[in-house]
């Protein structure tokens, strides 16, 4: 039988958080190319696709994450495709970020001025040719700080994932738990290694929020 | 092959899940309450409170903020008792939540106190007002009022976080769910009438807020 | 035959009609300066020249281009009629030289070559020769304002319509912008000016509107006009300004 010291313990872990690392980098690079679309459905002229992505938005943001990998979880698998952790997780977590996202995108694209619309419509733009040369940039600058922030939710939110079996660091705590009944010392490292991760990412969000305001 | 939607077989389970609505409600309620008194404690520790405890408090602060609600709660639940200290499931949900939601009403409620501006303390002062009752009757209501909004976003992303309290047996809403699932084997169905329900509790304590706000400050 | 043509304009905010009929017939070459009181429509009716603004009955033509009408494309429209606003609204994380070069690489296509050497020449005729790479922020007030008229310029447009392109300038800036409008004008540019600046009105202009309550009150050439006003309310007006 295996010995279960405190570096196993430790070891395990971090082998763990390397699918913490990728399922967070999963639903971060994908949520953020879904949310951009979705960001320009919800700033378009369409009436149709404002009221659409509206909704899309409150539906990921009003109800709770974990509901939403249970329904992908079940939902896929009565479309008669045997559904990994891996891709239920993935595609929940990926639209659930896509929401947060378009939504701290579209404060950033408000916050510029009207004069800025104005002025590059009166030059002949179509509105592709405003958001890329004229608005994104302007609010790309301004969305870096409250992008970065919303990464240490993506990563805290890989910890649900857990709950549909994909082995993270939560799912290897518990197992780890429950091979070795020394629970506080196993929860207390998990949450260690969350903040190892999650805060120097706070720390830079927060900075960069502080260099901007000093910078107007 | 097409999956057949059914419905009908969660009605006998209406109980079950009116009682799981009824603790969801009921936790969010309390540990809202707690919570804010927490984060309104923290956040005068840190602007008004000595140094050490304003660092004690940071410390809390930034632990909660960069580590997963579902870790607390575990850590709470089952790592606590290992070193004496036991609850039951329902008492480890409410106090998971309290100090959930008190790291980000510190934040919140201390952004909206170093937004008073500075004439205001000085007017404070100079009407021979303590340091405590410049706090009390000066800075923290226009505080609250300035962070408002952002307080209450946090209450429904907690109410919605709260769905986790269901992985230690506490018998909310989503463990309803789960319960009703491993009975009848209509997990799709089940989930999305009760996503559907969270939905309508999120729409529906966003109007309670607005409606408190209304009644108390000063003119919306 | 008229360049920009006006005819019955209405246009309403809710209940609120702001444009009760204008009609306004402005040839080439004309540097018209409309005058008015604040909230009279001025800016209303420079913004539906240009269809920034929508209107709900009358038409307006520029060079024979119907605004508004759903056939002509607005996009055709604005290439032929630039537009300076009273706040400069350059693109501020575009050098000077950028912004002017961002039209017409983008919308017209041109190379950037040829696009870089005529912004450069621009910016010598606004006097801004040297600050291709200065950011707007790093520009005064009266040089952003030149910067702004240098990029409407680069889309050689038929009509220029300036806003107050002067009211936010602090006094002692606000004529290197004005000789910078006095010479477009002395090249034959046909310029639509809403503004306070009465002298420069009635020097330059050779066409003046005075619109009151949403309408056009009473037009002609300026200096007629200031010396003789044909309605109390113009008299009051230009009597309260002096
Ligand atoms: N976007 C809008 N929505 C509603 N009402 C508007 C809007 N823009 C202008 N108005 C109203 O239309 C009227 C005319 O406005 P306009 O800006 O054309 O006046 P103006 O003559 O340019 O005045 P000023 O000298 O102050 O610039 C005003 O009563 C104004 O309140
Ligand atoms: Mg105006």
């Amino acid at each position: 039988m295996l010995e279960f010291t405190f570096s196993v313990i430790l070891e395990n872990l971090l082998l763990a958080t390397r699918w913490t690392i990728l399922l967070s980098l999963i639903a971060f690079v994908l949520g953020g190319v879904v949310g951009l679309i979705v960001l320009f459905a919800r700033v378009s002229h369409s009436r149709a696709l404002r009221t659409l992505t509206i909704g899309y938005i409150e539906l990921f943001q009003g109800t709770p994450l974990l509901m939403q990998l249970f329904l992908f979880f079940f939902g896929v698998a009565l479309l008669g495709v045997e559904v990994s952790p891996w891709v239920a997780a993935s595609l929940a977590l990926t639209f659930w970020t896509s929401a947060f996202l378009a939504e701290i995108w579209r404060g950033c694209v408000e916050a510029i001025p009207k004069g800025q619309w104005e002025a590059s419509e009166s030059l002949a733009m179509t509105y592709t040719e405003q958001m890329r040369h004229v608005i994104l940039p302007q609010a790309l600058r301004i969305a870096v700080a409250p992008t970065v922030g919303f990464s240490v939710q993506v990563i805290k939110g890989t910890a649900l994932a857990s709950v549909i079996g994909f082995v993270e660091l939560t799912k290897a705590g518990t197992m780890l738990n429950n091979a070795t009944f020394r629970p506080f010392l196993v929860y207390t490292l998990v949450a260690l290694i969350y903040f190892a991760l999650c805060f120097p990412l706070s720390w830079y969000s927060k900075r960069l929020e502080g260099r901007l305001n000093v910078a107007r | 092959m097409l999956y057949q939607m059914n419905f009908g077989d969660l009605l006998p389970y209406w109980q079950v899940l009116a009682r799981g609505l009824l603790f969801t409600v009921v936790l969010t309620l309390v540990s809202t309450v707690a919570g804010i008194f927490v984060g309104t404690a923290g956040a005068w520790a840190r602007t008004f409170g000595p140094k050490w405890a304003g660092t004690c408090v940071s410390i809390y602060v930034e632990l909660i903020r960069n580590t997963p609600f579902i870790v607390q709660l575990f850590f709470i639940f089952f790592g606590l008792p290992a070193i004496g200290v036991k609850m039951g499931e329902a008492e480890a949900a409410f106090l998971a939540m309290t100090i959930n939601l008190g790291a980000y009403s510190t934040e919140i409620i201390r952004a909206g106190i170093q937004a008073v501006p500075y004439g205001h303390l000085e007017a404070g002062s100079s009407l021979a007002m303590s340091r405590w009752e410049i706090f009390r009757h000066i800075v923290l209501k226009q505080a609250f009022m300035k962070v408002y909004p952002a307080l209450s976003s946090q209450i429904v992303i907690v109410m919605l976080g709260s769905a986790v309290v269901s992985q230690i047996s506490a018998e909310d809403l989503t463990y309803a769910a789960n319960y009703i699932q491993s009975r009848n084997f209509r997990a799709f169905e089940v989930y999305l009438v009760v996503t559907g329900i969270y939905l309508a509790l999120a729409i529906a304590l966003r109007a309670l807020l607005r409606g408190i706000a209304r009644a108390v400050f000063p003119k919306g | 035959m008229s360049l920009v043509s006006i005819k019955d304009v209405r246009k309403s905010y809710g209940a609120n009609e702001v444009l009760k009929g204008v009609s306004l017939d402005i040839k080439r070459g004309d540097v018209t300066a409309i005058i008015g009181r604040s909230g009279s429509g001025k800016s209303t009716l420079l913004r539906c020249i240009n269809g920034l603004e929508t209107f709900q009955s009358g038409s307006i033509a520029v060079d024979g281009m119907a605004v508004g009408d759903g056939k002509t494309d607005l996009r055709t429209l604005r290439r032929h009629v630039g537009m300076v606003f009273q706040q400069f609204n350059l693109f501020p994380h575009l050098t000077a030289g950028e912004n002017i070069m961002l039209a017409p690489t983008v919308v017209a296509k041109e190379q950037k070559g040829e696009a870089r050497a005529m912004a450069e020449s621009l910016l010598e005729k606004v006097g801004l020769e040297g600050k291709f790479d200065a950011y707007p922020g790093q520009l005064s007030g009266g040089q952003q304002q030149r910067v702004a008229i240098a990029r409407s310029l680069a889309m050689r447009p038929t009509v220029l319509l300036c806003d107050e392109i002067t009211s936010a300038l602090d006094p002692e800036l606000v004529n290197e912008v004005l000789r910078v409008v006095e010479q477009l004008a002395s090249e034959g540019m046909t310029l639509i000016l809403v503004t306070h600046e009465m002298r420069f009105a009635r020097d330059v202009g050779t066409k003046l509107v005075f619109m009151h309550h949403g309408l056009v009150h009473e037009e002609g050439d300026p200096k007629a006009l200031f010396a003789n006003p044909g309605t109390p309310e113009l008299a009051q007006f230009v009597g309260g300004i002096h």
